[in-house]
């Protein structure tokens, strides 16, 4: 597998880690009642879906530069 | 003697040595990390009712730290790509910011996380006095709850002299918020954002103590796999950087200059380990801050 490749697969672990860590907040927000884990889930939210759209781009870019054949 | 295939393939695998080299070395990482995961686990499950601590890690430094850790795998393929297109001054800065990443985590990790542990005391109290210390325990309550009970009393250590002296009879501790109102219902879930001791100070005798240590390797299986597992993959990240800092340095523009697609592929092979380091954290933070 290549740098490029496993980039991708680590966008998709990060993106899912985001996502489980947003969840996570929603958990603790739920059982405590504590507004600053509201704004944790918003946060993480956030970064899974930068990491989405990061990782779109890098595909598309790799692949336009033909570094990704 | 030049060493072959570093830049071109082998006929018969398809590939650049380096590149295999790296994977089988992955392979063994993930036999050595996979078995302290495993290790984790087991000692987790097998874990008497509340001698498993938990929330007792710093989650907003430990989100910062892999926010940090994510960036430098994004800068790390940058610089990667910049050399595949022959921009070497673009490949400079991204490797830099790298870099910086990988000292910021062990940064944070050295001199904020570990340290606060070092200073943090838990002392365990022997069950025939747990009724003495009630008042930090908060037992009965958690009992009527059905909670798991309260073995250990936690803060900060007044009176350090007590830890060598056989002649100071007790402990003085500055009581965590969870000992100095143990009855208080927000007490019984964990914070994962830390609060700070408080200015109640509990005393302890010896006498009644079962064993008392700081939250170090020593103090549980929790803090024994979090320092094993932690320090090991911070090892894993100071070899990256030390690796990234050659490449950086001016004597890897010469094997650019020579020839790019070498330094290409050397940084792609570096890229490689730091991505599967960065990938480890991925499981080590919800494993050991969250969950």
């Amino acid at each position: 597998m290549s740098l490029k490749a496993f980039h991708i697969v680590f966008v998709i672990f990060s993106t899912l880690l985001a996502l489980g860590v947003g969840g996570w907040c929603v958990w603790v927000n739920l059982v405590e009642g504590a507004p600053v884990y509201l704004a944790g889930a918003i946060a993480s939210f956030a970064c899974a879906l930068a990491l989405v759209i990061y990782g779109v781009w890098f595909y598309r870019k790799m692949k336009r530069l033909r570094i990704i054949t | 003697m030049e060493i072959p295939y570093t830049i071109s393939t082998r006929p018969d695998t398809g590939l650049w040595n380096a590149k295999i080299g790296i994977w089988l070395f992955l392979a063994s990482e993930v036999m050595l990390f996979g078995g302290l995961f495993s290790a984790y686990v087991f000692l987790r499950l097998d874990a008497q009712p509340g001698e498993w601590p938990h929330g007792l890690l710093n989650v907003p430094i430990g989100t910062m730290n892999t926010a940090v850790l994510i960036l430098s795998s994004v800068t790390v393929v940058l610089a990667w790509a910049a050399l595949k297109m022959r921009r070497y001054n673009a490949y400079w800065w991204y490797m830099l910011a790298t870099i910086s990443c990988g000292i910021i985590f062990l940064f944070v990790k050295l001199y904020f996380e570990w340290p606060q542990k070092f200073s943090h005391y838990g002392v365990f109290i022997k069950p025939a006095a747990r009724e003495k210390y009630e008042q930090y325990l908060g037992n009965h309550r958690r009992d009527e709850k059905g909670l798991e009970p309260r073995i250990e009393i936690t803060g900060h250590l007044e009176n350090h002299e007590a830890l060598t002296d056989p002649n100071v009879k007790e402990y003085e501790i500055a009581l965590d918020p969870v000992n100095a109102d143990p009855d208080n219902p927000s007490n019984d879930r964990p914070h994962f954002i830390p609060l700070p001791a408080t200015d109640k100070v509990a005393k302890i005798e010896k006498a009644d103590v079962e064993r008392m240590d700081s939250f170090g390797p020593w103090h549980s299986a929790y803090f024994a796999s979090y320092f094993t597992i932690t320090g090991l993959h911070g090892a894993h990240v100071l070899g990256g950087v030390l690796v990234f800092l050659y490449m950086w340095l001016p004597v890897s523009k010469k094997v650019y200059q020579r020839n790019p697609e070498h330094l290409a592929n050397r940084v792609e092979v570096a890229g490689l380990f730091w991505h599967f380091v960065d990938l480890i954290w991925i499981f080590v933070f919800p494993l050991f801050y969250l969950l």
